[in-house]
């Protein structure tokens, strides 16, 4: 009974904290935008970009894969700062934890475009088409497809990463709810079942979502997660 | 331009490969005329495959020469990439693209290299899949056609680009046995309109009743050449008698 009150009492609070959860959702767009973007060059990089191109690829990779998120955001926040360099929060989390989503994401991508059977590629030079344009209208669409069950689970991953920003100050839902704890310890519970709520939706409508794009794009007479071995 | 090839439409010119330390073509040469249907035959592994992908350059011969109307493919400074819009290239596994319907396959080449628009590009395609028989599967995907079927797109696909001369890597190699027909007859009507092409074949009925010359390779070396009666009916190589009498027998003489 004490506890629905003390429900009712985060329930002021709500309406601070969805807005809090907005600068969550930013955080999450810039994430994947950075990690999409780097990641699908880094994956290139990797498989076409012979041997000095690929080796700098793999390394950035091991790199943004081995150091711990909360390592990476104090580096990227509070490290500029020794050369007068000011970083505002959300670029630093946006930098640390979108070139780490683009070094897991490079993955993904590097393994769908391994899984394209290499012959579509020599047909495409046949053609006489560039690499650049076999790449792009052969293999990224390939790719793109098979890499979408990979990827949603990177979304659940980084969209719960976005809270890890409240450790450099960003006045994302996490942060919010650790003031109201603060000010008024006895309502911890009840405000963290709020975040993880919003949690539970954040992750359960980007899924569904990245569902509906498997669907629409799915190759008719193929089946799609990852089966490859079905295009032969 | 060298003397003798003023009306040659292809010129292959002492061409040699290694992989490794197995010297797979040791200075194969030969021409062909404009209209021309060329088949090689021999054993597996002789190198006929890598010697049509040194034609075009998808494999880079270590040493010789190719001319394609006087134009030297082989060349450092040529665009490699105009060279291969000219020739055609039929694989044997189809090497469809996945993602795309029978008509985008065949419209791609068209838009993305020639830079043709798109209702230009596949009222072309629709052409060139009427011509191999497909016009009802254009909006067939790939995987949800046959193997014959995808071969033949292939070839609308490398029709599609107007080439100067097709080349064939074993097109009927991966597929069933009721299914070599469909793709043959395709490639008959092809060598009947005029198209230049070399085949790589296994197909001994094709090779007799289509090939204006037929070429023995072994072990990277041309061994015989010659028009097709005279090479079955009197082989001046002991070598070419053998493959033929043991190929015949392997694959029978079908398409008579």
């Amino acid at each position: 009974m004490e506890f629905f009150l003390k429900l009712g009492q985060v329930g002021h609070h709500l309406p601070m904290l969805m807005r809090a959860s907005l600068v969550n959702l930013e955080l999450l767009g810039a994430l994947l935008v950075i990690g999409f973007l780097i990641g699908t060059l880094v994956a290139l990089l990797q498989v076409y970009g012979g041997r000095v191109l690929s080796t700098v690829a793999f390394v950035y990779e091991w790199i943004f894969r081995s150091i711990p998120a909360l390592v990476l955001l104090f580096l990227f926040y509070y490290g500029p700062s020794h050369f007068g360099i000011d970083v505002q929060a959300f670029l630093a989390a946006s930098l640390a934890l979108g070139f780490r989503s683009s070094a897991y994401q490079s993955q993904i991508f590097r393994g769908a475009i391994q899984a394209i059977p290499s012959g579509q590629m020599v047909a495409a030079r046949a053609l006489g088409m560039s690499r650049l344009s076999a790449i792009r209208h052969v293999i990224l669409p390939q790719a793109f497809r098979l890499a979408i069950p990979g990827w949603s689970n990177e979304y659940s991953s980084v969209v719960k990463d976005t809270t890890l920003a409240y450790a450099v100050t960003l006045n994302e839902i996490m942060r919010y709810a650790k003031t109201i704890m603060d000010r008024q310890y006895d309502l911890a519970m009840a405000t963290f079942i709020v975040v993880a709520l919003v949690f539970l939706v954040f992750t359960y409508s980007g899924n569904a979502l990245l569902g509906l794009v498997e669907r629409r794009f799915r190759i008719p007479g193929l089946q799609m997660p990852g089966a490859t071995g079905a295009i032969l | 331009m060298r003397e003798g090839t003023m009306d040659a439409l292809l010129v292959v010119e002492d061409i040699h490969k290694r992989y490794g330390k197995e010297e797979v073509l040791k200075g194969v040469s030969f021409q062909l005329r404009k209209g021309e249907t060329k088949v090689i035959i021999g054993p597996s592994g002789t190198g006929k495959s890598t010697l049509l992908r040194c034609i075009n350059r998808l494999t880079e011969p270590d040493r010789g020469r190719v001319w394609l109307e006087g134009v030297e493919v082989t060349s450092r400074k040529v665009d490699i990439n105009r060279i291969r819009a000219q020739i055609g290239f039929v694989f044997q596994d189809f090497n469809l693209f996945t993602h795309l319907t029978a008509l985008g396959n065949v419209r791609l080449g068209p838009m993305r290299v020639l830079g043709m628009r798109k209702e230009e590009a596949t009222k072309l395609a629709q052409e060139e899949l009427a011509r191999v028989g497909l016009a009802d599967k254009a909006d067939a995907f790939p995987a949800q056609l046959s193997g014959g079927q995808q071969q033949r797109v292939s070839i609308a696909r490398a029709l599609a680009m107007n080439p100067k001369l097709i080349l064939f890597d074993e097109p009927t190699s991966a597929l069933d046995p009721e299914l070599i027909g469909e793709v043959l007859e395709v490639m008959i009507q092809l060598a009947k309109d005029g198209m230049t092409m070399i085949v790589v074949t296994h197909e001994m009925g094709f090779a007799r009743s289509v090939a204006d010359e037929i070429i023995f390779m072994e072990k990277g070396v041309i061994v015989e050449q010659g028009p097709p009666a005279q090479l079955f009916s009197a082989p001046k190589h002991p070598r070419t008698a053998e493959f033929l009498s043991k190929i015949t027998e392997l694959y029978g003489g079908t398409e008579e």
